[in-house]
């Protein structure tokens, strides 16, 4: 049988993880990635123009999930600590141990400014039959985060498409 | 110069882009991004146990590499509502990107919001790697500013 489980299929659709994040949206964090791409939008480097345009400073809308990915450990942490939680729980409760991301939609909305503190949940919305491609065998998932602001604005919505797999050499897959 | 809709037509090329990754391109964007997961700074792990031929750009990364290109092309006004990719083959230090678009629909919508719809593409040699679809808002004219849109006026 090659349909996903009762267990999973329950979890399409639900509200999980919703989180906020424990340190606010940082300018100066902000230009890791514009240096990392190497962009040179004034609105970023330049108040003036920032004033003009978004009546203060922003940070680029591609930074939207970075604000609340987690430290990779913090006290009192047992184990790692991963974003996207739901993916990494259908990688475990479908016995997937291997993960590939192959599509990311981001639907933008309220800008996100110095200071905002974000939060987020989580929405498995479907778990496909079991697929076999040139990686291996397995699922495909889709799961939406929608984030939010201190006043409760939608910031932003995004969507991930993921494939969890056995690569062939594991054996054959469940 | 401020791109206006006016400027703007189905077939429309952005500018093209191409860079050239290294190693460091691949973990400063993964940091930048705050993605710990290893088969974006880790050689052994990546090869090792991903099966992938080195280390490779992360999601969030490309999302960010896509927005440079778009707004390279708009310019600050430029307000990206919408963006879509498939990631079809990883990037890897050494490769050189080269990143082409058109425009494929320029519309407005009932609050008076212009808007063009893009096709991208990222290639590395013969190898593409990255396909995406864009929405982004264009001043009307040097008076109109899409930043200043929100809630119903606000549509991506």
């Amino acid at each position: 049988m090659t349909a996903p489980p009762a267990e999973i299929v329950a979890l399409v659709g639900q509200n999980q993880y919703p989180k906020t994040a424990t340190f606010p949206v940082e300018l100066s964090y902000s230009y890791n990635t514009l240096s990392a791409t190497e962009n040179g939008n004034p609105l970023y480097w330049d108040e003036q123009v920032a004033h003009d345009i978004t009546d203060g400073m922003t940070v680029p809308p591609s930074t939207m999930s970075l604000w609340m990915r987690p430290h990779r450990w913090e006290p009192g942490a047992t184990e790692e600590q991963v974003a996207l939680q739901v993916h990494f729980d259908l990688k475990e409760k479908l016995g997937l141990p291997e993960a590939i991301m192959s599509d990311n939609t981001l639907i933008l909305h309220e800008p996100v400014r110095p200071g905002d503190i974000i939060s987020h949940h989580q929405v498995l919305r479907s778990v496909s039959d079991e697929k076999t491609t040139k990686l291996g065998t397995g699922r495909f998932w889709v799961i939406d985060i929608e984030y939010l602001n201190q006043d409760d604005e939608l910031v932003g919505i995004e969507s991930y498409t993921g494939f969890g797999y056995k690569r062939p050499d594991d054996g054959s897959s469940s | 110069m401020t791109l206006t809709i006016d400027q703007v037509e189905v077939g429309t090329a952005l500018p093209e882009l191409r860079y050239d990754v290294t190693a460091t391109t691949v973990v400063l964007g993964a940091l930048a991004s705050r993605d710990w997961r290893p088969m974006h700074h880790d050689y052994k792990f990546a090869t090792e146990r991903n099966g992938t031929q080195d280390i490779f750009l992360n999601t969030p990364n490309l999302a960010a590499w896509f927005e440079r290109f778009i707004t390279d092309w708009t310019g600050p006004r430029g307000r990206i509502g919408r963006m879509t990719f498939r990631m079809r083959d990883s990037v890897y230090p050494d490769d050189r990107m080269d990143f082409t678009g058109a425009v494929t629909a320029v519309t407005t919508d009932d609050a008076g919001c212009a808007w063009a719809d893009i096709d991208i593409a990222l290639t590395v040699g013969d190898r593409l790697c990255c396909t995406c679809t864009a929405r982004v808002a264009i001043p009307t004219d040097n008076s109109d500013n899409p930043w200043a849109r929100k809630g119903q006026n606000w549509t991506p």
